[in-house]
Protein backbone atom coordinates (compact mmCIF):
# COMPACT_ATOMS: atom_id res chain seq x y z
CA UNK A 1 0.00 0.00 0.00
CA UNK A 2 2.71 2.25 0.93
CA UNK A 3 4.33 1.96 -2.92
CA UNK A 4 0.78 2.94 -4.06
CA UNK A 5 0.49 5.74 -1.61
CA UNK A 6 4.53 7.15 -2.78
CA UNK A 7 3.61 6.59 -6.35
CA UNK A 8 0.20 8.65 -5.84
CA UNK A 9 1.77 11.88 -3.83
CA UNK A 10 4.54 11.87 -6.38
CA UNK A 11 2.17 12.10 -9.41
CA UNK A 12 0.14 14.84 -8.03
CA UNK A 13 2.72 16.60 -6.41
CA UNK A 14 5.50 17.01 -9.32
CA UNK A 15 7.67 19.08 -8.27
CA UNK A 16 7.59 18.62 -4.58
CA UNK A 17 10.24 16.35 -2.87
CA UNK A 18 9.61 12.50 -3.45
CA UNK A 19 8.03 10.98 -0.60
CA UNK A 20 10.47 8.50 1.46
CA UNK A 21 8.91 5.20 1.83
CA UNK A 22 9.65 5.13 5.67
CA UNK A 23 7.85 8.63 6.42
CA UNK A 24 4.24 6.15 4.56
CA UNK A 25 4.45 3.84 6.99
CA UNK A 26 5.47 5.83 9.75
CA UNK A 27 2.56 8.15 9.04
CA UNK A 28 0.15 5.43 8.38
CA UNK A 29 1.06 4.38 12.12
CA UNK A 30 0.19 7.42 13.47
CA UNK A 31 -3.12 7.91 12.27
CA UNK A 32 -3.36 4.39 12.83
CA UNK A 33 -2.95 4.94 16.08
CA UNK A 34 -4.99 8.38 16.49
CA UNK A 35 -8.14 5.79 14.82
CA UNK A 36 -8.17 7.94 11.82
CA UNK A 37 -7.63 5.33 9.23
CA UNK A 38 -7.71 1.01 10.05
CA UNK A 39 -5.55 -1.27 8.26
CA UNK A 40 -7.91 -4.15 6.07
CA UNK A 41 -7.23 -7.80 5.56
CA UNK A 42 -3.92 -7.98 3.47
CA UNK A 43 -3.87 -8.66 -0.18
CA UNK A 44 -1.93 -10.74 -2.37
CA UNK A 45 -2.22 -9.66 -5.89
CA UNK A 46 0.93 -9.98 -8.83
CA UNK A 47 3.38 -9.90 -6.16
CA UNK A 48 3.93 -9.36 -2.33
CA UNK A 49 1.08 -9.31 0.37
CA UNK A 50 -0.31 -5.82 0.16
CA UNK A 51 -2.47 -4.27 3.33
CA UNK A 52 -4.56 -1.97 2.08
CA UNK A 53 -5.98 1.24 4.81
CA UNK A 54 -8.95 2.97 4.68
CA UNK A 55 -10.47 6.42 6.33
CA UNK A 56 -12.46 5.60 9.46
CA UNK A 57 -15.25 7.83 10.27
CA UNK A 58 -13.07 9.94 12.71
CA UNK A 59 -10.36 10.24 9.83
CA UNK A 60 -13.11 11.51 7.55
CA UNK A 61 -13.91 14.54 9.55
CA UNK A 62 -10.46 14.89 10.75
CA UNK A 63 -9.88 15.70 7.03
CA UNK A 64 -12.67 17.59 6.79
CA UNK A 65 -11.96 19.66 9.15
CA UNK A 66 -8.14 19.93 7.83
CA UNK A 67 -9.35 21.09 5.03
CA UNK A 68 -10.93 24.22 5.88
CA UNK A 69 -8.37 25.22 7.85
CA UNK A 70 -6.09 28.48 7.16
CA UNK A 71 -2.63 27.34 6.81
CA UNK A 72 -0.76 29.98 8.74
CA UNK A 73 1.44 32.14 7.31
CA UNK A 74 5.20 31.04 8.89
CA UNK A 75 6.60 33.61 11.60
CA UNK A 76 10.14 33.17 10.70
CA UNK A 77 11.90 33.50 7.72
CA UNK A 78 14.98 31.93 6.67
CA UNK A 79 16.62 33.72 4.36
CA UNK A 80 20.02 32.02 3.46
CA UNK A 81 20.90 34.42 0.74
CA UNK A 82 20.96 36.91 3.86
CA UNK A 83 22.97 35.85 5.84
CA UNK A 84 25.43 34.95 3.18
CA UNK A 85 25.52 38.40 1.90
CA UNK A 86 25.61 39.57 5.94
CA UNK A 87 28.50 37.87 6.57
CA UNK A 88 30.49 37.97 3.28
CA UNK A 89 30.04 42.05 4.70
CA UNK A 90 31.28 41.34 7.86
CA UNK A 91 33.86 39.42 6.66
CA UNK A 92 34.89 40.41 3.33
CA UNK A 93 33.53 43.75 1.13
CA UNK A 94 31.00 45.19 -0.93
CA UNK A 95 32.56 43.45 -4.35
CA UNK A 96 32.54 40.13 -2.76
CA UNK A 97 28.54 40.30 -1.30
CA UNK A 98 27.73 42.20 -5.04
CA UNK A 99 29.46 39.66 -7.00
CA UNK A 100 27.35 36.49 -5.07
CA UNK A 101 24.13 38.38 -5.63
CA UNK A 102 24.82 38.63 -9.29
CA UNK A 103 25.73 34.83 -9.43
CA UNK A 104 23.26 33.85 -7.04
CA UNK A 105 20.42 36.16 -9.55
CA UNK A 106 21.38 34.50 -12.52
CA UNK A 107 21.05 30.71 -10.70
CA UNK A 108 17.54 31.78 -10.33
CA UNK A 109 16.90 33.01 -13.28
CA UNK A 110 18.35 29.58 -15.16
CA UNK A 111 15.91 27.37 -12.63
CA UNK A 112 12.92 30.48 -13.94
CA UNK A 113 13.82 29.31 -17.38
CA UNK A 114 13.86 25.46 -16.50
CA UNK A 115 10.39 26.12 -15.29
CA UNK A 116 9.35 28.08 -17.90
CA UNK A 117 9.93 25.76 -20.26
CA UNK A 118 8.40 23.13 -18.81
CA UNK A 119 5.46 24.91 -18.85
CA UNK A 120 5.57 25.76 -22.29
CA UNK A 121 7.02 23.04 -24.04
CA UNK A 122 5.68 19.85 -22.65
CA UNK A 123 3.59 20.18 -19.24
CA UNK A 124 1.96 16.84 -18.95
CA UNK A 125 -0.70 18.03 -17.12
CA UNK A 126 -2.11 21.23 -15.40
CA UNK A 127 -1.71 19.52 -12.22
CA UNK A 128 2.36 20.23 -13.30
CA UNK A 129 1.81 24.04 -14.55
CA UNK A 130 0.04 24.48 -11.23
CA UNK A 131 3.63 23.15 -9.60
CA UNK A 132 5.78 25.21 -12.12
CA UNK A 133 3.74 28.49 -11.18
CA UNK A 134 4.46 27.99 -7.60
CA UNK A 135 7.83 27.52 -8.05
CA UNK A 136 8.21 30.42 -10.38
CA UNK A 137 6.70 33.05 -8.03
CA UNK A 138 8.65 32.06 -4.93
CA UNK A 139 12.11 32.50 -7.46
CA UNK A 140 10.70 35.22 -8.52
CA UNK A 141 10.10 36.93 -5.00
CA UNK A 142 13.69 35.35 -4.70
CA UNK A 143 14.76 37.43 -7.40
CA UNK A 144 13.10 40.67 -6.42
CA UNK A 145 14.90 40.73 -2.96
CA UNK A 146 18.17 39.77 -4.53
CA UNK A 147 17.83 43.13 -7.27
CA UNK A 148 16.58 45.20 -3.64
CA UNK A 149 19.72 43.98 -1.77
CA UNK A 150 21.94 44.51 -5.14
CA UNK A 151 20.49 48.25 -4.86
CA UNK A 152 21.32 48.26 -1.14
CA UNK A 153 24.22 46.65 -0.27
CA UNK A 154 26.33 49.98 -0.16
CA UNK A 155 24.35 51.25 2.52
CA UNK A 156 24.23 47.81 4.54
CA UNK A 157 27.79 47.91 4.42
CA UNK A 158 28.06 50.99 5.77
CA UNK A 159 25.41 49.49 8.76
CA UNK A 160 26.91 46.66 9.67
CA UNK A 161 30.51 48.82 10.06
CA UNK A 162 29.03 51.43 11.49
CA UNK A 163 27.74 49.96 14.23
CA UNK A 164 29.31 46.82 16.42
CA UNK A 165 26.31 45.26 16.90
CA UNK A 166 24.07 43.75 19.29
CA UNK B 1 15.96 25.18 -3.68
CA UNK B 2 14.37 22.08 -4.75
CA UNK B 3 15.75 20.95 -8.20
CA UNK B 4 12.21 20.26 -10.92
CA UNK B 5 11.68 16.68 -10.61
CA UNK B 6 11.12 16.84 -14.50
CA UNK B 7 14.38 19.28 -16.03
CA UNK B 8 13.72 19.97 -19.73
CA UNK B 9 17.33 19.75 -21.76
CA UNK B 10 19.11 23.33 -22.24
CA UNK B 11 17.39 24.83 -25.16
CA UNK B 12 19.71 24.68 -28.16
CA UNK B 13 20.07 27.69 -30.11
CA UNK B 14 22.00 26.34 -33.02
CA UNK B 15 24.88 23.11 -32.94
CA UNK B 16 27.55 25.81 -34.04
CA UNK B 17 28.93 28.90 -32.91
CA UNK B 18 25.95 31.61 -31.99
CA UNK B 19 26.48 34.07 -35.10
CA UNK B 20 26.10 37.86 -34.42
CA UNK B 21 23.26 39.58 -35.80
CA UNK B 22 23.14 42.92 -33.64
CA UNK B 23 25.92 44.50 -31.74
CA UNK B 24 26.34 47.52 -29.92
CA UNK B 25 29.63 48.88 -28.90
CA UNK B 26 30.41 51.74 -26.01
CA UNK B 27 26.95 53.03 -26.31
CA UNK B 28 26.49 56.21 -24.93
CA UNK B 29 23.13 58.57 -25.10
CA UNK B 30 22.24 61.57 -22.83
CA UNK B 31 18.73 63.37 -23.11
CA UNK B 32 19.75 66.99 -22.44
CA UNK B 33 22.07 66.49 -19.06
CA UNK B 34 21.06 63.00 -17.87
CA UNK B 35 23.31 60.29 -19.59
CA UNK B 36 20.97 57.28 -20.08
CA UNK B 37 23.66 55.12 -21.68
CA UNK B 38 27.21 55.53 -20.64
CA UNK B 39 29.28 53.04 -22.35
CA UNK B 40 26.86 49.81 -22.88
CA UNK B 41 28.06 47.22 -25.14
CA UNK B 42 25.76 44.39 -26.24
CA UNK B 43 25.94 41.39 -28.62
CA UNK B 44 22.41 39.73 -29.88
CA UNK B 45 22.56 36.55 -31.78
CA UNK B 46 21.27 35.06 -34.66
CA UNK B 47 17.84 33.38 -33.29
CA UNK B 48 18.40 34.45 -29.72
CA UNK B 49 16.16 35.60 -27.25
CA UNK B 50 17.97 37.23 -24.85
CA UNK B 51 16.45 39.45 -21.92
CA UNK B 52 17.22 43.15 -21.16
CA UNK B 53 16.70 43.52 -17.70
CA UNK B 54 16.75 46.27 -15.05
CA UNK B 55 15.33 48.58 -12.56
CA UNK B 56 13.21 51.60 -13.83
CA UNK B 57 14.66 54.48 -15.27
CA UNK B 58 18.34 51.92 -15.78
CA UNK B 59 18.69 52.80 -19.34
CA UNK B 60 17.12 49.36 -20.59
CA UNK B 61 14.06 50.96 -23.04
CA UNK B 62 17.23 53.67 -24.20
CA UNK B 63 19.37 50.56 -25.42
CA UNK B 64 16.88 49.05 -27.39
CA UNK B 65 15.49 52.21 -29.08
CA UNK B 66 19.33 53.30 -30.25
CA UNK B 67 20.16 49.54 -31.42
CA UNK B 68 16.27 49.76 -32.91
CA UNK B 69 17.81 52.99 -35.21
CA UNK B 70 15.15 54.96 -33.51
CA UNK B 71 17.17 57.21 -31.35
CA UNK B 72 20.90 58.44 -32.42
CA UNK B 73 24.03 58.01 -30.18
CA UNK B 74 26.11 60.87 -28.93
CA UNK B 75 29.25 57.87 -29.46
CA UNK B 76 29.83 54.15 -30.03
CA UNK B 77 28.86 52.28 -32.99
CA UNK B 78 26.04 49.71 -33.79
CA UNK B 79 26.41 46.84 -36.24
CA UNK B 80 24.13 44.83 -37.84
CA UNK B 81 25.01 41.60 -39.96
CA UNK B 82 28.53 42.62 -39.25
CA UNK B 83 27.50 46.47 -41.21
CA UNK B 84 27.66 49.24 -39.32
CA UNK B 85 24.48 51.25 -39.09
CA UNK B 86 24.58 54.22 -36.40
CA UNK B 87 25.86 56.10 -38.85
CA UNK B 88 23.44 55.81 -41.44
CA UNK B 89 21.06 58.65 -43.00
CA UNK B 90 17.59 58.65 -41.77
CA UNK B 91 16.01 56.91 -44.85
CA UNK B 92 18.55 54.33 -45.10
CA UNK B 93 17.67 53.55 -41.17
CA UNK B 94 13.86 53.69 -42.27
CA UNK B 95 14.37 51.14 -44.79
CA UNK B 96 16.38 49.17 -42.47
CA UNK B 97 13.82 49.16 -39.34
CA UNK B 98 11.02 48.01 -42.44
CA UNK B 99 12.78 45.34 -43.46
CA UNK B 100 15.03 43.61 -40.90
CA UNK B 101 13.61 45.10 -37.59
CA UNK B 102 10.39 44.20 -36.15
CA UNK B 103 9.24 46.33 -33.13
CA UNK B 104 6.50 45.32 -30.37
CA UNK B 105 5.47 47.59 -27.49
CA UNK B 106 3.36 47.65 -24.18
CA UNK B 107 0.63 48.40 -25.74
CA UNK B 108 0.29 46.98 -29.13
CA UNK B 109 -0.46 50.41 -30.88
CA UNK B 110 -3.10 49.00 -33.08
CA UNK B 111 -4.45 51.44 -35.82
CA UNK B 112 -8.03 51.41 -34.36
CA UNK B 113 -9.83 51.61 -37.21
CA UNK B 114 -8.49 48.25 -39.22
CA UNK B 115 -9.19 44.82 -38.70
CA UNK B 116 -6.97 42.68 -37.36
CA UNK B 117 -5.63 41.24 -40.39
CA UNK B 118 -5.45 45.17 -41.85
CA UNK B 119 -3.09 45.64 -38.89
CA UNK B 120 -1.04 42.57 -39.98
CA UNK B 121 -0.77 43.84 -43.26
CA UNK B 122 0.21 47.14 -43.27
CA UNK B 123 4.29 46.86 -42.34
CA UNK B 124 4.10 44.58 -46.01
CA UNK B 125 2.22 47.26 -47.60
CA UNK B 126 4.45 50.46 -46.09
CA UNK B 127 7.50 48.23 -47.77
CA UNK B 128 5.65 48.01 -51.19
CA UNK B 129 4.06 44.30 -51.23
CA UNK B 130 0.20 44.39 -53.39
CA UNK B 131 -2.79 44.22 -51.25
CA UNK B 132 -4.09 40.80 -51.82
CA UNK B 133 -0.63 38.37 -51.09
CA UNK B 134 -0.27 41.07 -48.05
CA UNK B 135 -3.43 39.98 -46.55
CA UNK B 136 -2.72 36.76 -47.19
CA UNK B 137 0.68 36.35 -46.15
CA UNK B 138 -1.20 38.35 -42.60
CA UNK B 139 -4.01 36.06 -42.66
CA UNK B 140 -1.18 33.42 -42.27
CA UNK B 141 0.23 34.69 -39.54
CA UNK B 142 -2.96 35.06 -37.63
CA UNK B 143 -3.26 31.85 -37.94
CA UNK B 144 0.50 30.77 -36.70
CA UNK B 145 -0.41 32.94 -33.67
CA UNK B 146 -3.67 30.95 -33.17
CA UNK B 147 -5.71 33.56 -33.91
CA UNK B 148 -7.42 33.75 -37.42
CA UNK B 149 -10.92 33.86 -36.41
CA UNK B 150 -10.21 37.41 -35.02
CA UNK B 151 -8.84 38.15 -38.70
CA UNK B 152 -11.82 40.70 -39.72
CA UNK B 153 -12.39 41.80 -36.29
CA UNK B 154 -11.83 45.63 -35.27
CA UNK B 155 -9.04 46.26 -32.02
CA UNK B 156 -11.81 47.63 -30.24
CA UNK B 157 -13.34 44.07 -30.35
CA UNK B 158 -10.69 43.02 -28.64
CA UNK B 159 -9.16 41.44 -25.74
CA UNK B 160 -5.87 43.38 -24.18
CA UNK B 161 -4.14 39.24 -24.96
CA UNK B 162 -5.78 39.02 -28.27
CA UNK B 163 -4.81 42.60 -29.30
CA UNK B 164 -1.38 42.61 -28.31
CA UNK B 165 -1.21 38.79 -30.43
CA UNK B 166 -2.18 40.55 -33.20
CA UNK B 167 0.66 43.28 -32.82
CA UNK B 168 2.90 40.31 -32.65
CA UNK B 169 2.09 38.94 -35.90
CA UNK B 170 2.16 42.77 -37.24
CA UNK B 171 5.51 43.13 -35.69
CA UNK B 172 6.88 39.21 -37.54
CA UNK B 173 4.99 39.71 -40.47
CA UNK B 174 8.53 40.94 -42.51
CA UNK B 175 10.11 37.52 -41.49
CA UNK B 176 12.70 40.39 -39.62
CA UNK B 177 16.03 39.30 -38.35
CA UNK B 178 15.50 40.82 -35.09
CA UNK B 179 12.23 41.64 -32.91
CA UNK B 180 12.85 44.34 -30.70
CA UNK B 181 9.94 44.08 -27.86
CA UNK B 182 9.71 46.40 -24.76
CA UNK B 183 7.62 45.16 -22.10
CA UNK B 184 5.54 43.23 -24.68
CA UNK B 185 3.10 42.16 -21.66
CA UNK B 186 3.16 44.85 -19.31
CA UNK B 187 -0.53 45.96 -19.63
CA UNK B 188 -1.39 42.44 -19.18
CA UNK B 189 -2.65 39.88 -16.50
CA UNK B 190 -0.27 37.01 -15.53
CA UNK B 191 -2.57 34.49 -17.91
CA UNK B 192 -2.90 36.58 -20.97
CA UNK B 193 0.65 37.97 -20.60
CA UNK B 194 2.25 33.93 -20.27
CA UNK B 195 0.10 33.27 -23.52
CA UNK B 196 1.74 36.02 -25.61
CA UNK B 197 4.72 34.91 -24.36
CA UNK B 198 4.59 31.72 -25.54
CA UNK B 199 3.09 32.56 -28.47
CA UNK B 200 5.51 35.32 -29.43
CA UNK B 201 8.94 33.20 -28.47
CA UNK B 202 7.44 30.09 -30.34
CA UNK B 203 7.04 31.64 -33.65
CA UNK B 204 9.99 33.77 -33.12
CA UNK B 205 12.10 30.91 -32.46
CA UNK B 206 10.12 29.02 -35.80
CA UNK B 207 11.06 32.23 -38.10
CA UNK B 208 14.97 32.21 -36.74
CA UNK B 209 13.95 35.70 -35.30
CA UNK B 210 16.47 37.09 -33.03
CA UNK B 211 14.44 38.77 -29.65
CA UNK B 212 15.71 41.93 -27.66
CA UNK B 213 13.33 41.58 -25.21
CA UNK B 214 13.32 44.78 -22.80
CA UNK B 215 11.49 43.89 -19.22
CA UNK B 216 11.41 44.43 -15.81
CA UNK B 217 9.54 41.19 -14.95
CA UNK B 218 11.60 38.12 -14.41
CA UNK B 219 8.67 35.78 -15.17
CA UNK B 220 8.74 37.31 -18.78
CA UNK B 221 12.92 37.39 -18.52
CA UNK B 222 12.67 32.86 -17.92
CA UNK B 223 11.46 32.83 -21.26
CA UNK B 224 14.90 34.22 -22.64
CA UNK B 225 17.57 31.96 -23.69
CA UNK B 226 19.93 34.38 -21.89
CA UNK B 227 19.78 37.86 -19.86
CA UNK B 228 21.98 41.40 -19.36
CA UNK B 229 20.89 43.14 -16.48
CA UNK B 230 21.41 47.52 -17.55
CA UNK B 231 22.09 49.30 -14.22
CA UNK B 232 22.75 52.79 -14.03
CA UNK B 233 23.34 52.93 -18.06
CA UNK B 234 25.80 50.26 -18.22
CA UNK B 235 25.76 46.29 -18.52
CA UNK B 236 26.79 44.77 -15.67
Amino acid sequence: MSTGLKREHDARFPVARPLAFGQVYATLERLRARGLVHAAASVKVDGPERTPYAMTEAGRAELERWLTEVEAPSPFVSNPLSVKVTLALLTTDEAVAEDYLRRQREAHLQRMREYTRLKVERPSSLLEVLAADYALTHLDADLRWIDAAMSRVADLNKEIHSCPGP
Amino acid sequence: MPRPMITPAPHVVSATAPEVVLSGRELVKSYGSSLALRGASVELRRGEILAVTGPSGSGKSTLLLCLAGVLRLDSGEIRFDGRRIDDAGESARSALRRREFGVLFQFGQLVAEMTAAENVALPLLLGGARRRPAQAAARGWLARLGIAELSDELPSEMSGGQSQRVAVARALVTEPAVLFADEPTGALDTLAGEAVMTELTRVARDAGTAVLLVTHDARVASYGDREIVVRDGLIR
